[in-house]
């Protein structure tokens, strides 16, 4: 595992929003096919980690690699289509949820692939939605509408921002089995969520965001259980910290 | 009211409505496809200035017709600077000055429409890998409830407009009479019948044209 090649590296990144810091990490790589979850309480700077490494934004300072290249302006178009977004409030279109499933092929000018999204929606439930209008949907079916969406055409990277906050249960199951194939096929994923549990069920690694920092990156279960850092202790028994 | 049916049959009536259709949709063709690519640019990015330019904008959707109208039969008169073109008095003037008087509410509503769509959306489009141009025209797909309602608004701005086609047109029989003008001249003549029937014309009319666009509306979405 360790000898696999950075699909992220971060060093000594810092990112404020109006002077305030909000993300402050020395030093992470992410692995090529490997799922790190991050989590950390509310506020801690998960989903704006994620954005970076979406190249949404770039870094206050500090320098973030991609694929071992300096990302210090806004990648090229068929780099950053490599890597995806499920977001923690995800948007649909204003269009049919089998025309939001097909935009990211549609704008990779790929093949519409409809045995690929009719897939998609059997596997997420979606089925019998395929034609309502997507805004029209409920939280939990946006989310997976999402999901399928940021799938159908094959991310090398997946960021999920907690892709499973409306679900109940049964579709919890879906959706982690749907990640699982993805890992299976070698994807990268990067989850950010606040559920221990789902940490444990899909993630290689963990690592503890506290306050924008890490404070604590390991291989999970071994983070789980044996957290070395008071504050992970405190974080994982549920005594919030600060 | 037998009379009003009668005056439907008036010859000169469908060549009115003719070319207060070719003036007004011509006109709003010129305004749409400057105004909208124009709008939707000033909704979707941030410069200096724009304040200014906002405001320019929103005072020229307040711009009275008729001072738009004497401002195209100065240009357009023989000793104005564009007197060459020997406009006056024809629909090409009259599609000048509805284009010019269109423009901005095209292109000022299509701003607040496109700058209405939620950020979100653009860093959806864009996680999702969409290029720059495809960025702008899906938030553009999102806004076409309020870009059709600025086309509208321009429409209904135009087609109902007398007092710019009046000066620049001349309201010249079978030459540059329009619906408005045509309704203003029998009024005065006191051919309330004709000036009725000509009212329902551009009423019925108004529907129709917004009944299409509408129709456009509802195909864009099922793109
Ligand atoms: N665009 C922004 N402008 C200003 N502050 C921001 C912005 N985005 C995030 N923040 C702030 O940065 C901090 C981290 O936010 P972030 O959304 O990354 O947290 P999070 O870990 O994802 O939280 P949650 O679990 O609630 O989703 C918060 O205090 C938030 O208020
Ligand atoms: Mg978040």
């Amino acid at each position: 595992m360790t000898t696999a090649p950075a699909c992220y590296r971060l060093e000594s990144v810092q990112h404020r929003y109006g002077g305030r810091v909000v993300l402050d990490i020395g030093s992470l790589e992410i692995r090529r096919g490997e799922t790190l979850a991050v989590i950390g309480p509310s506020g801690s700077g998960k989903s704006t980690l994620l954005r970076l490494l979406q190249f949404l934004e770039r870094p206050t300072a500090g320098r973030l690699w991609f694929d071992e290249r300096l990302v210090d302006s806004e990648p090229a178009l068929d780099v950053r289509r490599r890597v995806t977004t499920v977001f923690q409030r995800p948007f649909v279109l204003n269009r049919s949820v089998r025309a939001n499933l097909a935009f990211g092929l549609h704008v990779r000018g790929w093949s519409n692939r409809p045995a690929e999204i009719d897939h998609l929606l059997t596997a997420l439930g979606l089925a019998p939605l395929a034609h309502a209008p997507a805004q029209s949907l409920s939280g939990g079916e946006i989310q997976r509408v999402a999901l399928a969406r940021a799938l159908a055409f094959d991310p090398d990277v997946l960021l999920l921002d907690e892709p499973t906050a409306n679900l109940d249960p049964r579709n919890v199951r879906l959706v982690e089995d749907l990640i699982r194939e993805r890992q299976a096929q070698g994807v990268t994923v990067v989850l950010a969520t606040h559920q221990i549990f789902q940490a444990r069920r899909l993630a290689h690694r963990a690592a503890l965001l506290l306050d924008g920092q890490v404070i604590e990156v390991g291989p999970t279960a071994e983070m789980l259980d044996h957290a070395s850092d008071p504050r992970t202790r405190a974080f994982l028994s549920g005594d919030m910290v600060y | 009211m037998s009379q009003l049916l009668t005056e439907f049959r008036r010859p000169e009536l469908l060549q009115i409505v003719a070319l207060t259709l070719r003036v007004t949709g011509a006109a709003l063709l010129l305004a749409t496809v400057a105004g909208v690519p124009i709008g939707a640019l000033l909704g979707l990015v941030r410069f200096r200035g724009q304040r200014l330019v906002t405001l320019v904008l929103y005072t020229g959707m307040g711009l009275p017709p008729v001072v738009v109208g004497l401002f195209v039969y100065l240009s357009l008169s023989s000793s104005g600077p564009l007197g060459v073109l020997g406009w006056l008095f024809t629909p090409t003037a009259m599609i000048v000055a509805q284009a010019i008087i269109a423009f901005p509410l095209v292109a000022g509503l299509t701003m607040s429409a496109v700058a209405g769509v939620d950020r979100a959306v653009r860093q959806q489009v864009f996680a999702l890998g969409a290029s720059r141009w495809q960025s702008a025209w899906t938030v553009l797909l999102e806004a076409r409830v309020g870009v059709t309602a600025a086309i509208v608004a321009a429409f209904g701005g135009i087609i109902s407009e007398v007092g710019a086609v009046m000066l620049v047109g001349g309201n010249i029989e079978g030459q540059t009479r329009v619906l408005t003008t045509a309704i203003v001249l029998y009024t005065r003549q006191g051919e309330f019948a004709l000036a009725m029937a000509l009212g329902v014309v551009l009423i019925a009319v108004a529907f129709g044209a917004n009944v299409l666009l509408l129709r456009l509306q509802g195909r864009l979405r099922d793109q």
